[in-house]
């Protein structure tokens, strides 16, 4: 137990110490000002500005930034499909694999360009090296890129006055990767090469086991493609197996550094949006919030865990500690920090089956997901969700004050409410309406491998994770079904439009309005008092919505298991 | 101002609401508030379900009280909102009574006058009216003065002057001329005054929601949405787990977790503000406008009427070197003896106070000539026996003495700078050549007015004050009052561009104003208060009226903005606490038959599952009415600083809002066993 805290408390402050720096880094590339990487990058930048006769000093409305932002992801969407279809007859395809199926082609693109990488197939056994490279690595980057630039035009929404103009797309996206993305992969990949990782374009290799059998050992191009998986909120694994696959993550130091790879970037975002609103504490005050949902969430999952399960005590195992599902090699602290650091971040690589976690472990997985992912949250998305939920604390908040409620200077009216609000809902009731409709068609309940509270558990945690755009599973559901294919990729849908396109209209709306001075009757939103209210808010909306639901599913197979039963 | 409070459990009053509240159970009157819209709309379904139940067989008893709860909840919204729209209008009513049973007489094109009913008149028709004659309707004299009496519109007994050709105008119908001829342009039609105007305001059907009750709206009904498509799929989940749950159970389950107390309570929340302005003998012209004074972060005041009362008082006496003290006052007061303008009264006061003379009149001898004051001599005075004694601005006096041969004192002349300097006015007393020393006047504060702009300054409001006086003295009365910033020697158009100028720096500015030059001010500010007895001008470009016609009022309005917008918050933080109780009564109801270990969330140990739902659902519905009171009132407010009162109603609604359900819950669950019910 001990060690583990150490762990955890070592984890936190090496991710403070580069979180801190990244963040003011980040926030001196997007407002365009020069960094020490711009002497390499700058020339690359322009270059693809001419070479697209984009004009970076242009500006766009937010609806020519939303159309942007459409029109990027569906093209895509369709590249992606399209190479899925017809990988069978193009080159850097050593195993031979062929067209991948419709359904599965069509959940996998909407999978990668909305940054989930909900993975319904075996990478190994289905992509060709060419579609994981130029497919998916790819959309690994832009997924993640688009992420980080939306946000931004919600930032400097704050900041600037009476303008109908957000900021231009393609600056902020190739910005997002250029400065950030690429050379932190860059330096993560190298690292994790010193780790292990493979990193080849041969064909898997073929091994004579001691008894004599063939086996086949799969290798391929990971490191690059593991380190833009954690870094950029994406968490698609070459491997099935994901980060628990010894080839892509092989030790204990880089477990280490994949997790901080994982929560780097959400956690340096408040930062940089405090920089770039020009009120640092207020960065603080959203920063702290996440941190304290973050600890809580571990705290009780940990809590789970250091029980164990009582039946395994009562089978005589001497220890009723759970490691069932978990690498030997990393033990519970790891295993259970990486699980609330990909669930809260909508990362969804695992170094641990989920599902084979303490019911109440899974439970705060789920809530992790469910409420949208803005606990650190996917790079960029995350702070704007998590800036939803502010918009709804301050406007109850300044309503109990006296005041039309202002956030930052900027009042929130009816249009903000109604974005915050559909940014908040819409993708908890698509993940509900479908988990709701799984479970009550024949379809749905046929992919179940477990009965009782657990099958629930295993369908709401798939949809949790589709609506946040984690991409994590609980094992145990076969999703790689027409049904299943279509339905999350449905949510999927959701969870991305219908919090990047509100956000996008509330940066429109946000940044045509004056700014209104503070006063000692402004709520001050850069306060202790905001911080709990955000927690506040976070928690209630969140467990009014999910409150049934978690009940019937993890806290009931809780119970079941303390009353000895199992599943 | 109390008299158009009505009594709270007026009978009538009551008695009507409840008709109302039947009455709006019309779809198309309810849909104007949709979280109970879809209340009536799961009631409908749930007693469809009992009636066929009892018909068909099923648990009638128990869905039958479901059903009676849930149109309980509606009802319960529905009464509150009609309370709230009778007792506007009942106070509208009472000033109406007197204008419609008017007769008004109008003047005709040959110049002869016709006598019809005040209801016929029409817009831009001149009427004439004399004394002992009720002004029929809204209107602006054109020709003419008249005594005035208001107190039917604004309670105050004392008559006022209104004339035409200058800021006091207006007249409003309702109100009676005493002594007096006046012609006046009606300037609305029946039915446009602003009487009526306000009845609008506080008729649901026609009122115009607000911008913040939209945004408010938006909230409760994402909430609603999201807690159908919650109980919705609560239903699927459950099957899998294999409990079937009866409709009007899930049906009780949303109506408790949909936001029924803040969506109930919310169109009264606002008619009652509106309510309460009334009292305040403010009639607002736009909803919007009354919320815009919560948010109001810059007022301009004027400076007489508002802060000071409207005139200087002799405070002192400065005797000139070697003039006794007595000699000074003596011909202060006989100075100002036919001196009729305030300073003169008040000059003539504190004189007899210093000579202790309040007992005995002093008669000035009769063949004394007063010298009224003049623009031109800017002094004035009394003259007998040879004796000239004058009183005035100093330079006035310095040249009247100087003329005389005589000269003014070294000792007069630094009294003077010196209560210039303070702020004050100082007068120069002389008597022919000698000068006997300096009055000195100065502006009083009203009463009152000190606390009041501290209390801006809590509520983080910025106070300006417009005069015309020159920076000094306005320097010295804005650190009196305690005024955060002034603009002296201001002409009335530079107030537009105050306005602008604040309004640019992203500032909400409210004022007040009077004459026919600040209407253009008026229409630009945030919050533009005109006096009733303003000019027509300047009643057109506000936003409200105030038919006292007290400056202060503004205060007033400022708090009712905010009372408004907290209990909004405040109910709504509530009725959103409240479902966590709920959810802990229900959700172990529905599922502890089926897995008694579910029974640990039972924590308040309800008696059966039953009685749990119906316990929920009834303090779902009771909650309203039991907080109808506040919601008319509005929760308390008190001036402090926005932590303060965020942290006071976080823990009061919010805090109070998660425990007290849960006690009632339990309290209704005991009553419910006693008396068999479930």
């Amino acid at each position: 137990m001990a060690k583990d805290i150490t762990y955890i408390l070592v984890f936190l402050g090496v991710l403070m110490l580069l979180a801190l720096p990244l963040g003011h880094y980040m926030a001196q590339v997007f407002t365009g000002r020069r960094t020490f990487m711009s002497f390499i990058i700058r020339p690359f930048e322009s270059g693809l500005y001419r070479l697209c006769r984009v004009n970076e000093n242009e500006e766009m409305s937010w609806k020519q930034y939303s159309l942007a932002f459409l029109l990027f992801n569906a093209v895509g969407f369709m590249v992606l499909f399209l190479l899925q279809i017809v990988q069978g007859r193009l080159p850097l395809n050593p195993m031979g694999f062929g067209s991948v199926r419709w359904d599965t082609a069509l959940n996998t693109a909407i999978s990668f360009v909305t940054n989930t990488n909900w993975q319904a197939y075996g990478g190994e056994t289905t992509m060709s090296y060419l579609t994981q490279m130029v497919g998916l690595t790819v959309q690994n980057f832009v997924s993640a890129a688009v992420g980080m630039a939306v946000a931004l035009p919600l930032i400097r929404a704050f900041t600037s006055k009476l303008r109908n103009t957000i900021g231009n797309f393609w600056v902020d996206m190739t910005r997002s990767v250029l400065y950030v993305l690429l050379p932190l992969s860059i330096i993560l990949a190298m690292l994790l090469v010193s780790q292990g990782v493979v990193q080849t374009f041969a064909p898997s290799v073929k091994a004579q086991t001691i008894e004599g059998t063939e086996q086949v050992i799969a290798v391929g191009p990971v490191a690059s493609q593991v380190a833009i998986k954690e870094l950029g909120s994406n968490g698609g694994g070459f491997f099935n197996a994901n980060s628990s696959h010894p080839f892509e993550n092989p030790t204990p130091f880089s477990n280490f550094l994949e997790m901080l790879a994982i929560l780097l970037i959400p956690a340096a975002l408040p930062f940089t949006f405090g920089i770039m609103v020009k009120n640092r504490r207020q960065g603080w005050a959203i920063f702290a919030a996440m941190m304290i949902l973050f600890l809580v969430g571990l705290g009780a999952a940990f809590w789970a865990e250091w029980q164990g399960n009582p039946i395994l005590a009562q089978s005589g195992l001497g220890s009723s500690t759970n490691m069932e599902g978990k690498e030997v090699r990393f033990g519970i602290g790891p295993s259970v920090l990486w699980g609330q650091v990909t669930t809260v971040t909508s990362n969804g690589s695992v170094n641990a089956m989920h599902d084979s976690m303490m019911p109440l472990t899974g439970l705060v997985f789920m809530f992790n997901m469910a409420i949208g992912e803005v606990i650190f949250g996917g790079v960029g998305v995350g702070l704007i969700g998590m800036l939803m939920y502010a918009i709804l604390a301050i406007f109850l908040a300044g309503l109990m004050i006296g005041r039309t409620p202002e956030f930052l200077g900027k009042k929130l009216e009816a249009r903000e409410m109604i974005m915050a609000v559909i940014a908040v809902i819409a993708p908890a009731m698509a993940s509900l309406i479908f988990a709701g409709i799984a479970v009550a068609i024949p379809t749905g309940l046929s992919s179940l491998n477990n009965p009782g509270p657990h099958g629930l558990s295993e369908i709401l945690y798939a949809f949790f994770s589709a609506a946040g755009n984690n991409g994590s599973a609980f094992a145990g559901l076969n999703a790689n079904t027409v049904f299943y294919n279509l339905a999350t990729g449905f949510v999927m849908l959701v969870g991305r439009s219908a919090t990047i396109l509100p956000a996008l209209a509330i940066a429109g709306s946000l940044a045509m309005k004056k700014s209104v001075p503070s006063s000692s009757a402004t709520f001050p939103t850069a306060s202790p008092l905001f911080t709990v209210l955000l927690i506040g808010v976070v928690l209630i909306v969140g467990a009014l919505t999910f409150f049934p639901a978690l009940i019937l599913g993890p806290f009931l197979e809780h119970l079941l298991i303390f009353a000895g039963r199992t599943f | 101002m109390e008299k158009t409070t009505p009594k709270f459990w007026q009978s009538k009053l009551i008695k009507t609401s409840i008709k109302g509240s039947f009455l709006r159970l019309d779809p198309r009157l309810l849909w104007h508030n949709p979280v109970m819209f879809v209340v009536e709309i799961v009631s409908v379904i749930t007693s469809l379900i009992s009636v066929s139940n009892l018909i068909y067989g099923g648990p009638f008893l128990f869905n039958i009280h479901i059903s009676i709860w849930l149109w309980f909840t509606v009802l319960f919204a529905n009464f509150a909102e009609a309370l709230a729209e009778g007792r506007g209008k009942a106070q509208a009513e009472t000033l109406r009574r007197a204008q419609s049973e008017a007769y008004a007489k109008r003047l005709l094109a040959n110049g002869q006058t016709e006598t019809i009913p005040a209801l016929s008149l029409r817009k831009n028709d001149m009427v004439v009216v004399e004394d002992n004659d009720p002004i029929p309707g809204d209107g602006e004299i054109v020709e003419g003065v008249a005594l005035v009496d208001e107190s039917a519109v604004t309670g105050e007994s004392a008559p006022v002057i209104r004339e035409a050709k200058g800021d006091r105008t207006g007249v409003t119908g309702g109100t009676r001329v005493l002594s007096g001829r006046i012609k006046v342009t009606i300037t609305a039609n029946p039915g446009e005054t602003f009487l009526d105007h306000m009845i609008s305001m506080v008729e649901s059907a026609t009122r115009q929601k607000t911008p913040n009750e939209r945004a408010l709206e938006i909230l409760l009904v994402g909430l609603t949405v999201l807690f159908i498509v919650v109980v919705g799929t609560l239903a699927p989940f459950g099957v899998y787990t294999g409990v079937k749950i009866t409709l009007p159970v899930l049906v009780a389950l949303l109506v408790c977790l949909m936001p029924t107390t803040i969506g109930g309570l919310l169109p009264a929340i606002g008619i009652a503000g509106m309510d309460r302005l009334i009292q305040h003998n403010v009639i607002a012209l736009s909803g919007r406008a009354v919320e815009a004074a919560g948010d109001v972060n810059v007022v301009l005041l004027d400076k007489t009427g508002t802060i000071t009362l409207g005139n200087r008082m002799a405070t002192d006496f400065i005797p000139a070197a070697g003039i006794k003290n007595e000699e000074l006052v003596e011909a202060a007061l006989f100075a100002s003896l036919a001196d009729e303008t305030p300073e003169g009264r008040s000059i003539v006061a504190l004189a007899k106070y210093r000579l202790d003379r309040r007992g005995r009149d002093i008669k000035p001898s009769p063949e004394a000539k007063f010298i009224p004051f003049t623009a031109e001599l800017r002094m004035s005075g009394i003259s007998w026996n040879g004796r000239e004694i004058r009183k005035g601005a100093a330079d006035a006096v310095a040249k009247f003495v100087q003329e005389r041969g005589g000269v003014i004192p070294e000792s007069v002349t630094a009294a003077v700078d010196r209560v210039a300097r303070e702020g004050g006015t100082p007068l120069v007393v002389v008597d022919s050549t000698r000068a006997l020393g300096v009055i000195y006047l100065k502006d009083v504060l009203k009463e009152g007015i000190k606390e009041r702009l501290s209390q801006l300054r809590l509520l983080g409001i910025h106070s300006i004050m417009i005069t015309g006086d020159n920076p000094l003295t306005a320097a010295a009365i804005a650190a009196e009052a305690g005024i955060d910033d002034f603009v002296a020697q201001a002409r009335p158009e530079e107030k537009l561009k105050l306005i602008r100028k604040y309004q640019a720096e992203g500032n909400l500015v409210a004022m007040i104003g009077d004459g026919t030059n600040d209407a253009p001010a008026l229409a630009q500010a945030d919050v533009a208060v005109a006096m009733n007895a303003g000019t027509q001008a300047s009643r057109e470009a506000a936003n409200m009226v105030d038919l006292d016609s007290n400056p202060t009022k503004l205060l007033d309005i400022v708090e009712i903005g905010k009372q408004i917008l907290m209990t909004r918050g405040a109910l709504t933080t509530f009725s959103v606490a409240n479902d966590v109780a709920k959810y802990f009564a229900i959700i172990p109801a529905i599922f502890v038959p089926f897995f008694p270990m579910l029974g640990i969330l039972n924590v308040m140990r309800l008696s059966t599952p039953n009685s749990a739902i119906l316990s929920a659902i009834i303090f779902n519905a009771i909650i309203i009415p039991l907080l109808i009171p506040l919601s008319l009132r509005g929760i308390t407010y008190r001036p402090m600083t926005a932590m303060a009162l965020l942290w006071r109603n976080l823990v009061i609604y919010g805090i109070g809002g998660l425990i007290l359900p849960f006690i009632g819950i339990k309290l209704i669950d005991l009553l419910i066993v006693f008396l068999h019910l479930a």
